[in-house]
């Protein structure tokens, strides 16, 4: 599993920013299976993401896009 | 008399500048000039409280007790050819934010989510230099939709520079308000972005207003300006005399040349918030992105009750905000009604 947030493996770097303040205002950016940067919609009440590999996951699934 | 040939014949004794703001802006309606808003942002900290109830009571007695609520969405997101050293969306950086298209069902939920929260206005927004023919398609495409699902909200837009002809396509559009932020001061932009000038947004700017389009522009405070040129910003904007003010407050971006850059310390940001209140006592002043971050929950509120009158709740651009219902129970608890459409219309 990869950070969604930097795309790097959990337990790799430092994932402070990640899960900071910082982390609570981004959408995720990077596919947690494979760290393909996602393409990501923001809108008004939510946001969905698409990874070329593992597809489509957006803020209503999100518990499967936190790292 | 020009709001800025008012502030050319305001008071310039020597004395308190708060006692000058509550007797100039408050009572008279005429806003501080630069030297005096630099005076405002250099109020020590035991000040605060009386600065911020002072903006309150500006606020209130010359824009009034609503809120106006707006909500945004990006149409186009990212490979900006632009580059804002502020932005996520820039494609001259290393940022993983990736290209993004809404379509038009994407477009008519969004304003739709927008309408549900009680907002009066709805403002489309892509991240391009300027409009080419496609995107002016969308909007045009995207605005009819909007209206056949029976949604009435406000239609605003932000599509960088603009063309004469494009100003007056917008404005056959239905677009009632534009946004082109100045961003920061003139004497610091050349620092923040080099692909264009501040002068080439003004132009943009003096066309939405000749056509009659109310001008939305505002900036980013804590791009590493100094306060003076934070005094020079407000000055300038109200030489403007826009309809209304964003004020963001930076959130350093990942991959950009400021995503190391410090958040602005809380008391700096409510500082700025009112001293930009009383540079235009008769503006809209809107918390857009940065607040979540800069001043909290708790920041927010003290915001609200010093000088803001606007807000946009939900989601930003690329960043996520505070669920819209906190926003509004906010409101609610401090008293502030929302501005309703039918006032807008």
């Amino acid at each position: 599993m990869y950070c969604v947030h930097c795309g790097r493996p959990p337990e790799e770097g430092d994932h402070t920013r990640c899960r900071g303040a910082r982390g609570a205002i981004d959408p995720p950016r990077f596919c947690p299976e494979c760290a393909r940067r996602m393409v990501v919609q923001v809108t008004p009440s939510g946001w969905s993401a698409r990874c070329s590999r593992h597809g489509d996951r957006s803020s209503f699934n999100a518990a499967s896009a936190t790292d | 008399m020009t709001a800025a040939a008012e502030r050319t014949k305001a008071d310039r004794t020597p004395g308190d500048v708060l006692a000058v703001a509550r007797e100039q802006v408050l009572e008279r309606g005429i806003g501080l000039d630069e030297a005096r808003v630099l005076e405002i942002l250099r109020l020590p900290d035991e000040r605060m409280p009386e600065l911020l109830e002072l903006a309150h009571q500006v606020r209130m007695r010359w824009c009034g007790p609503e809120v106006e609520v707006e909500g945004i969405v990006s149409l186009k997101t990212g490979g900006c050819p632009e580059d804002c050293h502020f932005c996520s969306q820039s494609g001259q950086f290393p940022s993983p934010v990736r290209s993004a298209w809404l379509d038009i069902p994407g477009l008519v939920r969004a304003a739709r989510e927008t309408a549900a929260t009680g907002a009066s206005e709805f403002c489309i927004v892509a991240a391009v230099r300027g409009p080419d023919k496609r995107l002016m398609s969308q909007v045009r495409d995207g605005i009819t939709a909007i209206r056949e699902d029976g949604n009435d909200i406000q239609i605003a837009c932000s599509l960088g520079m603009l063309t004469q002809a494009q100003v007056d396509e917008l404005v056959a559009m239905g677009v009632h308000r534009y946004n082109h932020n100045l961003e920061t001061a003139r004497s610091h932009f050349p620092s923040v972005v080099t692909t264009h000038t501040w002068e080439e947004r003004w132009e943009t700017l003096r066309m939405v207003h000749d056509a009659g389009m109310e001008v939305c522009c505002g900036g980013i405070i804590g791009m590493g300006e100094t306060v003076e040129q934070r005094a020079e910003f407000a000055a300038q904007l109200a030489e403007l005399e826009p309809h209304e003010v964003p004020m963001n407050f930076l959130i350093p971006q990942p991959g950009t040349p400021y995503e190391d850059y410090e958040l602005v310390e809380g008391p700096d940001a409510l500082r700025t918030v009112a001293a930009f209140r009383l540079a235009m006592p008769r503006t809209m002043l809107r918390f857009a992105g940065g607040r979540e971050l800069t001043l909290g929950d708790l920041g927010a509120e003290k915001g609200m009750l010093g000088g803001i009158n606007a807000i946009i709740v939900g989601n930003y651009l690329t960043n996520l905000g505070r669920p819209a219902q906190q926003d509004l129970d906010m409101l609610t608890e401090l008293n502030m009604p929302i501005k309703a459409l039918s006032d807008t219309l």
